[in-house]
């Protein structure tokens, strides 16, 4: 039972950075955009955290500037998709190819660098629970932020006005916009808030789960979570619960190996795209049901007046 | 403040001067970041342009690096002009280095391997066909469960590239190779015909220059380029018009496939000689942007194909020359599409000054 | 300025690039008037609309409320002024509540709770029905009104526009809806009610400025005005009268019997057990307003329902066309056997908007061949063109370049040039001039002439009363039985239109749709 629980525990562990790039991305789709630039979001976000963390010590801070450093990139992929509407796929993958390349320039200093921090982990008294408590209550805090930003997610999208307007400009740009609403201006914000989210993601993976920085280290995970998104029928609490599943698929490799069943390594590490696939043609295949739950103007560019 | 107002008619101007700005910005900010890195601009700039030019050989090896670039880059135009936005052409080229490099491998080591020529064309038709499957699996999800072709085709690059990793590591690794991730060299003969002596350029150039003659006939000259056509730009259309989209997706993507495993194939039996996990070099995802600075043209896709062949030269330069790490050439081929579609939406929009009075007035009123 | 004016519009002036969508118009409401703007699609009512709600701004002009001059920035900054505009295509989100809608509309002052209880006063003040906590998408396209409207009325206009509201109602709903105006004006709130609908202007208003191309034609009390004189000054000259002749009614050759299809999702429209026979040498009309199914009925006589196995697999029933069972025909087939769909989107789906003329030939070619003969569809482009009188400057102009009178021409004369045995067309002259509406008429009376079976669908009663033969309605997926013209009444149409045909349970398996935003 133990084992059950270290196994839970780690999927959270490594589910965290796609709950987090996951939310980031449903932001963006509920209002409307596509953001195929997850995956450089993230690894940009990776290597500035890793270098903050690097030559600072601190963990927030590392945290703060990576998630900084993807909104910016994200407020000029925003810009171009919402108020150039340049297509949302080729500039999002631009931005993927560029983050990519640009990360492992500048991070080229910082390969094989150890991080010099003290991991705070555990959530006050809950984490000597017995068995709950290591499979739940263990965690590095940013796994309860993450959490705690989901539950955010919920309460901005359903119960707040904002997020209702977002949700709506979602469903109708237009209709948005005949109400006079600045639709750009919000889709806009959405695109930098949501991209921030994968920045944290990102930070998280190379100061917190890994921690270190090596080039392409974010291994697809931008790309998985966009796919989660769609899994989760766009709806935080699944997005959660994908997330820790997919998570777990990456935890179930390591822990075949520890019992001794012999897979090649790169079958085992083909499961997290294979589940994607899985998933995606499982999801997709009622049309009017997707219709129904997919924000209708997702990926279609906008021209007020 | 600055607003943009779409323009009446496009602007023919600006359809020219985009990619030339595009490319001419993207120097600039290359130099501004090498600069930044500590390094000379100048010399890193004149590694990414003149040098790659620089005498026959270096004309060689850019044709040889474009070769797989125009083939990839004519599937992916062919396939997002019909709206199937086929990601993936990097695990489909992968596919074919598998396939083909499986057969020159096991060809050699029975020793079939005269005549050479007759060897090769079956192994790069092998190529093809293996990444015409590959990109099979993609058709076939999105036409039997409406799976987005973007993900699904992504998803299979990972998996393309953890299979040939498994290969190259396991049954296929050379027993007399050190113990290092490759296959055994193939046979001299299994090679494709060089272009010239002291040149690794190959015929396979040449193939790729008649695909895109193809491609151009086979879009504007032929019915069923022109249903792609009309399935792309209006998909209601299509439908009045009683076009099968199954037929559309499934063209597109075949072809697309067949074209990328026939440039991993060409690649393998080529310049490398054996099959290693670094068979490509990002070649499917470049070709994604040389297709989108080529405006998904066939003839425009083999300029563009040497544009970038020039920048990713360019790339191993600098990290041989300068010290700075291969991916700063991915890191340019980002911006130049960035600015590439920025400067496109100019084609569509029109910058305008507008005073700042909207709030004032709003006062007022 | 003090002349009691409650709105005045003067010397406004609106171009989009070269066109002059409005030329120096003048326009003043009294307050507690309902003021009518009539005129045809194209005359510049809806740019006018725009201007007077702030989405726009006029390049020329004042506009004053109440004696000031005002500028607007924004529709939210008319809204506060007094401005309530309900638009002919819904602002609404379908995925919230009725009142989540309103509330969103509104200012930081409401809160949702205030917004449902305002809403349920409405209700009973103006009759108005409407239900806070219903999600959009589950309403009839009738109460969707209703809730723009509420969303207007809630915030005590002074002024509030109804862009062609009973475009979307049957006859009933829409005097429900001249009560609520009358009322409405009675508080002394001004109602601009924008309409081409001569006889609910002469009914409901006391007021008229009549446009036509972009200008002032007239400005009249419609009381006291018949139909003649608001149409000259409307059309400018009475439309040539339709030849027609009468032709002796054979076998049908198109067959539709308790045919259903089930809908796609629960917004979308289905067929309930349709019956029609369609028979060479007549024009049959189908009347309604959009959305009860003929859209569906269009996809499935033309073959388009067949683009896809998932759709197929909804037909319950056998199309017949000349005793073949043709439902599992793809479009091509259809074109072959002679049947030849004219649908009501011109861009898009008729035509290819960023492509030739000549190009978009191609979309109804039938032929078998891999070499794309670009002489041939040039020529056959031209001949359209020629025989025609389309107003395109060559087969190589784009066909987003023609206005949509000249396309809608085009289309016609493409689907004629085939010679089809069955043509169904579907809104023939929506947004299409007077002059060419008439053209547009005239061919399909000529082709009815020459033996062939038309099947117009049109929300226009007007037209349908003009070239067609025999009429059905249309509602919830339902089809009536076919009455011959000279039986049919307007008064008989439009109870129909609203379902009386049918009995409560027959109703209840199908519902009429929604109209969803268009920006």
């Amino acid at each position: 039972m133990h084992e059950l629980a270290l196994l839970i525990a780690a999927g959270i562990a490594s589910g965290t950075p796609l709950l987090l790039a996951g939310l980031g991305l449903l932001l963006n789709e509920r209002a409307g955009v596509v953001n195929l630039g997850a995956e450089g979001l993230m690894l940009i976000a990776a290597v500035a955290g890793f270098g903050i963390a690097f030559y600072t010590g601190q963990t927030w801070l590392a945290l703060f500037g990576g998630a900084l450093a993807a909104a910016l990139f994200s407020a000029v992929l925003g810009w171009m998709v919402v108020y150039l509407n340049t297509n949302q796929y080729a500039s999002g993958l631009a931005l993927s190819l560029f983050g990519a390349g640009i990360s492992a320039f500048v991070g080229a200093a910082l390969v094989g660098k150890k991080l010099e921090i003290t991991q705070t982990e555990g959530l006050f008294f809950l984490a000597d629970l017995p068995l709950v408590g290591p499979a739940l209550f263990q965690q590095h805090p940013m796994v309860y932020l993450a959490v705690t930003l989901c539950l955010g997610m919920v309460l901005f999208l359903y119960h707040s006005k904002s997020g209702r307007l977002l949700r709506g400009i979602g469903e109708s740009p237009a209709s948005a916009h005949a109400l006079g609403f600045p639709v750009r201006r919000i889709r806009w914000i959405s695109v930098v808030v949501g991209g921030a989210f994968c920045g944290l993601a990102g930070v998280y993976l190379s100061v917190v789960y890994a921690p270190l920085w090596v080039e392409g280290m974010v291994a697809g995970r931008g790309w998985i979570a966009l796919a989660l998104t769609v899994f989760a029928t766009w709806r935080p609490w699944r997005v959660l619960l994908g997330a820790y599943l997919f998570g777990s698929v990456t935890m179930l490799q390591l822990h075949l190996q520890a019992i001794g069943i012999e897979i090649p390594t790169q079958f085992m590490s083909m499961l997290p795209y294979l589940a994607t696939i899985l998933v995606l043609a499982l999801i997709s295949r009622n049309p009017s049901w997707i219709r129904a739950n997919m924000p209708a103007s997702l990926g279609k560019p906008f021209h007020p007046g | 403040m600055i607003v943009l107002e779409k323009r009446q008619q496009p602007s023919p101007w600006m359809g020219y001067l985009s990619p030339l700005l595009s490319i001419a910005l993207t120097f600039v900010v290359a130099a501004i970041v090498v600069s930044a890195m500590g390094k000379d601009p100048l010399r890193v700039l004149s590694l990414f342009t003149l040098e790659p030019l620089n005498g026959k050989r270096a004309i060689g090896e850019v044709m040889l690096k474009a070769t797989p670039l125009i083939l990839c880059s004519l599937g992916l135009a062919f396939c997002f002009r019909s709206n199937v936005w086929n990601i993936g052409a990097e695990g489909q080229f992968l596919l074919g280095a598998i396939g083909a490099g499986g057969m020159a491998m096991w060809l050699t080591e029975t020793g079939l391997t005269e005549p050479g020529w007759l060897w090769v064309t079956q192994a790069l038709l092998l190529g093809a066909f293996a990444g015409a499957a590959w990109a099979a699996i993609t058709a076939w999800l999105r036409d039997r469960a409406h799976a987005n072709e973007i993900l699904v085709s992504l998803m299979l690059v990972y998996i393309a590239n953890l299979l040939l990793s498994y290969l190259v590591f396991g049954p296929w690794k050379d027993p007399k190779g050190w113990n290092f991730p490759q296959t055994l060299r193939f046979a001299d003969s299994l090679s494709i015909a060089r272009l010239g002596a002291g040149m690794r350029v190959h015929w396979g150039f040449v193939v790729a220059l008649i695909s895109a003659g193809v491609m151009v006939w086979l879009m504007y000259f032929t019915t069923l380029g022109a249903r792609l056509r009309v399935g792309g730009l209006a998909p209601g259309a299509a439908r009045f018009a009683g076009f099968s989209s199954r037929e559309s997706l499934w063209t597109v993507l075949l072809c697309s496939g067949a074209f990328a495993g026939l440039a991993g194939a060409m690649e393998v039996l080529g310049p490398m000689g054996q099959l290693t996990p670094h068979v490509s070099t990002g070649y499917g995802f470049s070709a994604i942007i040389v297709a989108f600075v080529a405006r998904l043209h066939p003839l425009a896709c083999v300029l563009a194909s040497f544009l970038l062949s020039i920048m990713m030269i360019g790339g191993e330069l600098a990290q041989s020359r300068v010290g700075l790490p291969a991916s700063v050439s991915s890191m340019f081929q980002g911006v130049l599409l960035m600015m590439l579609l920025t400067f496109d939406s100019l084609i569509q929009y029109r910058i305008k000054w507008r005073a700042q009075t909207s709030k004032d007035l709003a006062k007022h009123a | 300025m003090a002349n009691g004016l409650r709105l005045s519009l003067k010397a406004i002036s609106k171009s989009y690039g070269s066109l002059r969508a409005n030329d120096k118009i003048d326009l003043d409401v009294k307050p507690g008037s309902i003021h009518a703007v009539l005129g045809e699609n194209g005359a510049g009512k809806s740019t006018l609309m725009k201007l007077i709600f702030g989405l726009l701004k006029p390049d020329e002009g004042s506009i004053f409320l109440d004696g000031k001059e005002v500028r607007w920035q924004s529709p939210e900054h008319a809204r506060t002024a007094g401005i309530a505009m309900v638009f002919q295509h819904f602002a609404l989100f379908e995925s919230l509540s009725v009142a989540e809608n309103v509330w969103l509309g509104m200012d930081k002052s409401w809160s949702l709770a205030a917004v449902a209880e305002a809403l349920h006063q409405l209700t009973r003040h103006y009759g108005l029905s409407v239900d806070p906590d219903a999600f959009v998408h589950r309403l009839s396209v009738g109460e969707r009104q209703r809730v723009e409207i509420a969303r207007g009325l809630l915030a005590r206009p002074r002024v509030m526009i109804l862009d062609e509201p009973t475009s979307v109602l049957s006859p009933q709903a829409a005097q429900a809806l001249f009560t609520m105006i009358r009322t409405l004006a009675s508080e002394g709130c001004s109602v601009i009610y924008i309409s081409h609908k001569l006889h609910e202007i002469r009914e409901l208003c006391d007021d008229c400025t009549v446009l036509r191309h972009g200008k002032v034609t007239g400005r009249v009390d419609p009381r006291q005005c018949n139909d003649e004189q608001l149409s000259a000054l409307m059309i400018g000259s009475a439309p040539p009268p339709l030849v027609r002749a009468t032709r002796a009614v054979s076998n049908p050759i198109v067959t539709l019997n308790a045919l259903s299809v089930r809908a796609f999702d629960e917004a979308s429209e289905c067929l309930n057990a349709v019956s029609l026979e369609l028979a060479p040498g007549e024009v049959l009309g189908i009347a309604g307003v959009s959305g009860n199914g003929q859209g569906l009925l269009l996809d499935l006589l033309s073959g388009e329902l067949n683009s896809d196995e998932a759709s197929m697999r909804r037909i319950d029933g056998h199309i017949f066309f000349e005793d073949r069972a043709i439902e599992h025909l793809g479009v091509r087939m259809r074109r072959r056997l002679g049947i030849m769909a004219v649908p009501a989107e011109r861009l898009g789906r008729a035509t290819v908007p960023e492509l030739s003329l000549a190009d978009n030939m191609f979309l109804s070619e039938s032929k078998h061949m891999w070499r794309l003969d670009h002489e041939s569809l040039y020529q056959s482009a031209q001949n359209v063109v020629d025989a025609f009188a389309v107003k395109a400057s060559s087969p190589k102009a784009l066909a987003s370049d023609l206005s949509g009178g000249n396309l809608q021409k085009f289309i016609m004369g493409r689907a004629l040039a085939l010679q089809p045995k069955v043509l169904l067309v579907s809104q023939p002259t929506w947004g299409v001039d007077v002059g060419a509406s008439a053209q547009i008429r005239q061919q399909l009376l000529a082709l009815r002439d020459t033996g062939a079976a038309v099947l117009v669908i049109s929300e226009e009663l007007d037209e349908l009363f003009e070239i067609a033969d025999r009429i059905h309605v249309m509602y919830a997926g339902h089809l009536s039985a076919p009455v011959k013209r000279a039986d049919a009444t307007v008064e008989l149409i439009g109870q129909w239109m609203g379902g009386s045909w049918l009995s409560s349970e027959d109703v209840s398996k199908g519902k009429p749709v929604t109209v969803p935003f268009e920006g």
